[in-house]
């Protein structure tokens, strides 16, 4: 177990767990004004292939990140337009979702399956200029890594320090009060969601832009369910969220480490630990009841008659 | 002319015939030889929120008689009926029904050994609110109407040991309608006959008569006191002292949790209950 | 006051609501239709002989037919498996979990007594299959009825080990000796039998004698009873003497054996075998049948053979359109956000005016 080897991994964890932060951020926010969204793992296969697409014909890759990024906020749109306006059950409608996109991203992508692209250009870490190639070539990240912890600052610093994540904090606490104090609900939950959805295309544009760099049916594996997860995990706060994404995607890579060590871990096994660990964190507060989710979490709201 | 209207002959006015509350005549002296259908020694609870904790309680309900407790609401009332069936559990102390101790069983055994339970808000509390009135009549004793091992229910049998009850009491409400278009005083009824009319030994009676009109008020006390007479014990939780003073045969107070008084209803007046009710001092005369 | 009749009045108000609800979702369908055309049209294919097609061949034809009933049959199990913890308000998102874990165990019965008689082992398969998803379901069950976690939750998450449990039986221990993501063919006897020389297995009448015992269950037995009382008030049932987080239990547990029954299901009937990652969203679409006919179990057959069709006919469509199959997921999510988005078509079949 060389330092070269623990490197690999939090490289490696590093990588594939940009997607999966900025994807739970994203959910975080979305769930801070109440509504689930079950169908993230569509609406990421669909900002992941249209963002795909756009960057293999026009050769941008910025484009495709932010082409991305609106196709997320858009198709967080649709569950707004189901839950908040039609009053729709947020569960249902988000698996509703869920399939809309895995049908959408298969007929956008097709034409580009196999396809290669110029994904985003990776930059060295400042400051390592002077090591050795193998340990450079571990640390040189795209912008969009660079970026996601200032995102969950950001993230952060939006929930609990302006007036907007205010609002968007009491219609998720309830949504009653927060309209007799003169706040929207309808409004604050559909910016919320497309916040939430901008975030998860960033996330899915990571991963088909900058990460793997390809398009697959599915290529998410289930993403869209472990932000769902990790949001639970990091307790809804944005700063948490980080811990919890590095430790989700580190499972893989960490099954990579003892298999150098000479423990054979099988890596779905590893993969589940971090479920575990969400399973066991949620008894352990339930035992002492602090429970502490939104209060009108998955409720509908609507209006006062 | 004012002094001519006393509340009898209001009350005869109104229905046109003469109704007479059930007042304390028929009142027996317990006989304190027999063993009490309830007993609760220093039973404390824990409460989860925003209930009232109790703290050392002890009383005992002997058979043929009807203990009143008399509090303000909020002192921990609804809290003494749940602990009593089992809805709440009894951190300390213990829980004697019927010569057993209950202290630990859940509500479903309390119930089979004939406890009947009326709840100060029935239709939240302990009726579902879309199933049928003789559905609802059913669910406290479904194993009793049960065939083929559960598969079968008897409904005719249903209808007709509720239909005889309704006779009993004098009461009529329709039986297949959901219950929750049953009006206040029809909803009472229906719990009154189910908890009532099938042989219960122990009563539990929240509220009995709150939000009822007046007819309703008196067929609720006239079925209380025919289940008395048939050797039941009740134990009437209200905050109503005219109604307490008129039915029981002990008279005891809650505050705070606690109990902070125990009388014969002849030894005191509604002062004194009162005054302890809000957990001031007793003046002295 | 003239009253406008399109139904005359001997017609039971039953009749009433059933043509109205067939009229709406059909206005539903159609709208559906007409969205997913418009898609077809984008991508450059030609939306009314697509749907002819599909029409065709799948109800047009014996085959087609079976096949759609072959498609039919996990969901409507999965539906059943949401449906009845349902009636007690549990939200068995867990299905899909419940899924694979039945798959697992039967697997494991099946390539651990290849020997035994198919009398033998079918029942043994089913048998554990349905021990396997019970006790995937016994966790969150028993974390709800304790108040301690929501079952929601707690099935979700379970619903992302499941198939890497799965998947680590079969790249460690199962796989045949030329894929890696998949068990060797079942043996003849670990395979459900099939009828008429279709692919439609046993499991399709077990499902149907489900869905009737279900049926008779929730509406006439004494538990089914009790168990509507706790999905309408579970204070009150519990106040009456109804041993509530019993039920709470052994609810999320049968919902979860039959969710495992239709694992065994498809690794016996339907593949034979067991692939890795062979569910894509049989569980979650059958909590959609079950969430959206609210646990009726006449819907339930109504809608699983709905969407079944769409599902037979998008098979087709990769076909003869070069359609992607999982396009076939618009038109089914299309179908279900009309249903969820509850478009108010005012009552085509006039009421009496009252």
């Amino acid at each position: 177990m060389s330092l070269l080897a623990i490197l690999g991994v939090i490289s490696s964890a590093i990588f594939s767990g940009t997607s999966l932060l900025y994807t739970t951020l994203g959910e975080v926010i979305t769930e801070r004004s109440g509504i689930v969204n079950l169908g993230l793992e569509g609406v990421m296969l669909v900002s992941a292939s249209s963002g795909f697409a756009v960057t293999y014909l026009t050769g941008n890759p910025y484009l495709g990140v932010l082409t991305a990024m609106l196709v997320g906020g858009l198709m967080n749109m649709i569950l707004g337009y189901l839950v908040v306006t039609r009053g729709g059950n947020q569960l249902a409608s988000g698996l509703a979702l869920m399939f809309f996109g895995f049908g959408l991203s298969a007929l956008i992508g097709k034409p580009y399956v196999g396809a290669k692209i110029q994904g985003l250009p990776r930059i060295l870490l400042p400051g390592l200029e002077h090591l050795p190639r193998l340990y450079t070539s571990l640390f040189q990240f795209d912008i969009l890594i660079y970026l996601a912890i200032p995102t969950a600052f950001l993230v952060w610093w939006l929930l609990y320090r302006t007036r907007w994540g205010l609002g968007l904090r009491a219609v998720g606490e309830s949504a009653d009060t927060a309209f007799a104090s003169g706040r929207n609900p309808w409004r604050l939950r559909y910016q919320a969601l497309f916040v939430g959805g901008l975030l998860a295309g960033l996330g899915a544009a990571h991963l088909s832009i900058a990460y793997a760099m390809n398009w697959t049916e599915y290529m998410t594996g289930g993403r869209g369910f472990i932000a769902v997860a990790l949001v639970i995990f990091s307790k809804w706060h944005p700063l948490r969220a980080i811990v919890g994404a590095l430790l989700f995607s580190g499972a893989v890579a960490f099954q990579l480490l003892l298999q150098a060590g000479g423990f054979k871990v099988s890596p779905f096994l590893l993969d589940t630990i971090p479920y575990f660990l969400t399973l066991l964190v949620l008894m352990i507060w339930g035992g002492t009841r602090r429970y502490t989710a939104p209060a009108s979490l998955g409720r509908v709201y609507h209006g006062t008659e | 002319m004012r002094s001519e209207a006393t509340e009898g002959r209001l009350v005869t006015l109104m229905f046109g015939q003469e109704l007479t509350s059930p007042k304390a005549d028929r009142r027996k002296v317990p006989d304190k030889g027999a063993l009490p259908l309830l007993e609760l020694r220093g039973v404390e609870t824990r409460p989860t929120g925003t209930e009232m904790r109790l703290k050392g309680i002890d009383l005992q309900v002997y058979p043929g008689e009807i203990v009143g407790v008399a509090g303000v609401s909020g002192n921990g009332q609804r809290e003494l009926g749940d602990v009593v069936l089992g809805m709440i559990p009894c951190v300390r102390g213990e829980k004697i029904l019927f010569g057993e101790d209950i202290t630990r069983a859940p509500v479903g055994v309390v119930r089979r050994r004939g406890v009947g339970f009326v709840p100060e808000d029935p239709l939240s509390m302990a009726v579902v609110p879309f199933m049928t009135v003789l559905e609802n009549l059913v669910l406290t004793r479904t194993g009793h109407y049960a065939r083929a091992g559960g598969l079968k229910m008897d409904w005719r049998a249903v209808h007709s040991d509720a239909q005889d009850a309704m006779n009993r009491f004098g009461f009529s409400f329709s039986l297949y309608v959901p219950a929750r278009t049953l009006s206040g005083g029809n909803l009472q009824r229906m719990i009154i006959v189910r908890e009532l009319a099938y042989g219960s030994r122990l009563i539990v009676a929240s509220y009995l008569t709150r939000g009822l009109d007046v007819r309703s008020t008196i067929a609720a006390r006239q079925a209380l006191l025919r289940a008395r007479d048939e050797g039941a014990g009740v134990l009437l939780i209200s905050e109503d002292l005219e109604e307490l003073f008129a039915l029981s045969d002990r008279l005891i107070v809650l505050y705070d949790g606690r109990i902070v008084g125990t009388f014969r209803p002849e030894e005191t007046d509604i002062y004194t209950v009162g005054h302890l009710m809000t957990g001031s001092e007793v003046p002295h005369a | 006051m003239p009253e406008t009749k399109i139904i005359p009045s001997r017609l039971a108000g039953f009749w009433r609501k059933f043509l109205d609800g067939v009229v709406r979702y059909t206005l539903m369908i159609m709208l559906a239709l007409v969205l997913f055309g418009v898609i077809l049209l984008v991508s450059g294919r030609d939306p009314l002989h697509s749907y002819r097609d599909m029409l065709v061949h799948t109800l047009g034809s014996t085959y087609g037919f079976s096949e759609v009933l072959v498609a039919m049959t996990p969901m409507l199990l999965t539906a059943l498996a949401v449906a009845l913890p349902s009636r007690l308000i549990l939200i068995n998102v867990g299905v899909e979990g419940q899924l694979y874990m039945g798959a697992c165990f039967a697997t494991w019965a099946a390539l651990t007594f290849p020997h035994l008689p198919a009398h033998l082992l079918l029942p043994l398969m089913a048998f554990v299959g349905m021990l396997g998803g019970a006790l995937w379901a016994f966790i969150p069950g028993y974390l709800k009825a304790r108040g301690i976690v929501n079952e929601t939750i707690t099935t979700l998450l379970l619903n992302s080990v499941a198939p890497k449990i799965v998947s680590f039986f079969i790249f460690g221990f199962w796989h045949s000796p030329m894929d890696t993501d998949k068990t060797a063919n079942f043996v003849p006897a670990a395979r459900l039998p099939t009828v008429f020389g279709t692919r439609i297995d046993l499991s399709l009448f077990i499902g149907l004698a489900l869905l009737v015992v279900f049926w008779w269950f929730v509406k006439y037995t004494r538990w089914g009873l009790e168990m509507r009382a706790i999905g309408g008030n579970p204070q009150a049932a519990r106040r009456n003497g109804i041993p509530v987080s019993a039920y709470l239990v052994i609810g999320m547990c049968v919902g979860g054996a039959i969710a495992g029954l239709a694992g065994m299901a498809q690794v016996s009937g339907y593949y034979g075998l067991l692939l890795a990652n062979f569910s894509r969203g049989i569980g979650y679409m059958g909590f959609l049948i079950s969430w959206l006919s609210f646990g009726d179990p006449l819907g339930i057959l109504i809608m699983s053979f709905v969407v079944a069709v769409i599902f037979t006919g998008g098979n087709l469509l990769q076909l003869t359109q070069g359609l992607p199959f999982a396009a076939i997921n618009l038109l089914l999510a299309l179908t279900l956000f009309v249903v969820l988005a509850r478009p108010q078509f005012s009552g085509f079949v006039r009421r009496k005016t009252a």
